[in-house]
């Protein structure tokens, strides 16, 4: 959209990651954190396209030679999108598989009693 | 000081619903409460995609964010039965003030080092055509397709790892 400035765009992604990067640590229900990792793993997404939108650093349009773009860097940050979010999917999987697995063992979810680990 | 123009005051108005829903997965004590606010927090995401003329990554976004991943995220939380808001919160937990400071520490150092530079970039220059599924399709099928196939033998490993850690018995 022409006349939005692209820190309308960084502000939105920089808030919802410190709202995710808050709840991760306040957050003790193991879930829950992981909704927060999705959406700092969002915010990034979002500023991944803001600025794959924008090209700032070019000074004048990028204008589409025979109607073929794919090959400038322009799909650069889209790409990155798709990737991150085929990860986050296959984190989801694996990560709800480790809490159902934790879950059995104990019977019990609060993080902070999940300290097996520590030395 | 920037002008308010049209386009400012809608993006105005869907992002803050999405910041809101955002405060509200960290916000409410009850998990179910919380996945469905990051429902819309991602729903409406998507809208802000179409603003930025990424409509293929829009509708992927609603697929595979609100259709796939929060239905696993409500099915885990119905399974566990986690809706009950169970006593994982005692009032006086230091973490609460430590976090919240801390979050609004970065968000202060961040936003005034780096947001001041971006208020006068306001002409998008990729061209309008960028987010179509043709060009992301024929990007993603011929710059990128290595990492596009490492990240489908990356999901099959998810679908074995999850299918591992699942099962009771091997």
């Amino acid at each position: 959209m022409n006349g939005v400035p692209l820190a309308a765009y960084l502000a939105l992604g920089l808030f919802m990651f410190t709202t995710g990067v808050v709840g991760v640590i306040i957050r003790r229900n193991p879930i829950v954190i992981f909704m927060c990792v999705e959406l700092m793993l969002n915010a990034v997404n979002l500023t991944f396209l803001a600025f794959a939108r924008y090209q700032f650093a070019s000074p004048v349009a990028i204008s589409a030679e025979n109607g073929d773009i794919t090959g400038q860097a322009v799909m650069g940050g889209q790409a990155m999108v798709v990737f991150v979010m085929a990860v986050a999917a296959a984190e989801v999987a694996v990560g709800l598989g480790i809490i159902m697995a934790i879950f059995r063992l104990r019977k019990e979810i609060d993080i902070d009693d999940m300290n097996l680990l520590k030395g | 000081m920037i002008p308010v123009t049209p386009e400012l005051m809608i993006l105005g108005a869907v992002a803050s619903l999405a910041a809101a829903a955002a405060v509200g997965v960290v916000a409410f004590n009850n998990a179910v409460r919380s996945a469905l606010c990051l429902v819309l927090n991602f729903f409406v995401l998507a809208f802000v995609y179409f603003t930025l003329n990424a409509e293929m990554l829009g509708i992927m976004q609603i697929i595979v964010y609100t259709g796939a991943i929060m239905v696993l995220f409500l099915f885990v939380i119905m399974l566990l039965n986690l809706g009950a808001p169970q006593l994982l919160r005692d009032k006086d937990d230091p973490k609460v003030f430590a976090g919240i400071s801390l979050g609004v520490a970065l968000f202060a150092l961040l936003g005034s080092q780096l947001l001041p530079s971006f208020l006068k970039v306001t002409t998008p220059n990729a061209p309008k055509d960028f987010g179509a599924p043709a060009n992301l399709g024929r990007a993603l099928f011929t710059n990128y397709v290595i990492p596009f196939e490492a990240v489908s033998v990356l999901l099959l490993v998810g679908v074995v790892g999850s299918i591992l850690l699942a099962k009771r018995k091997i």
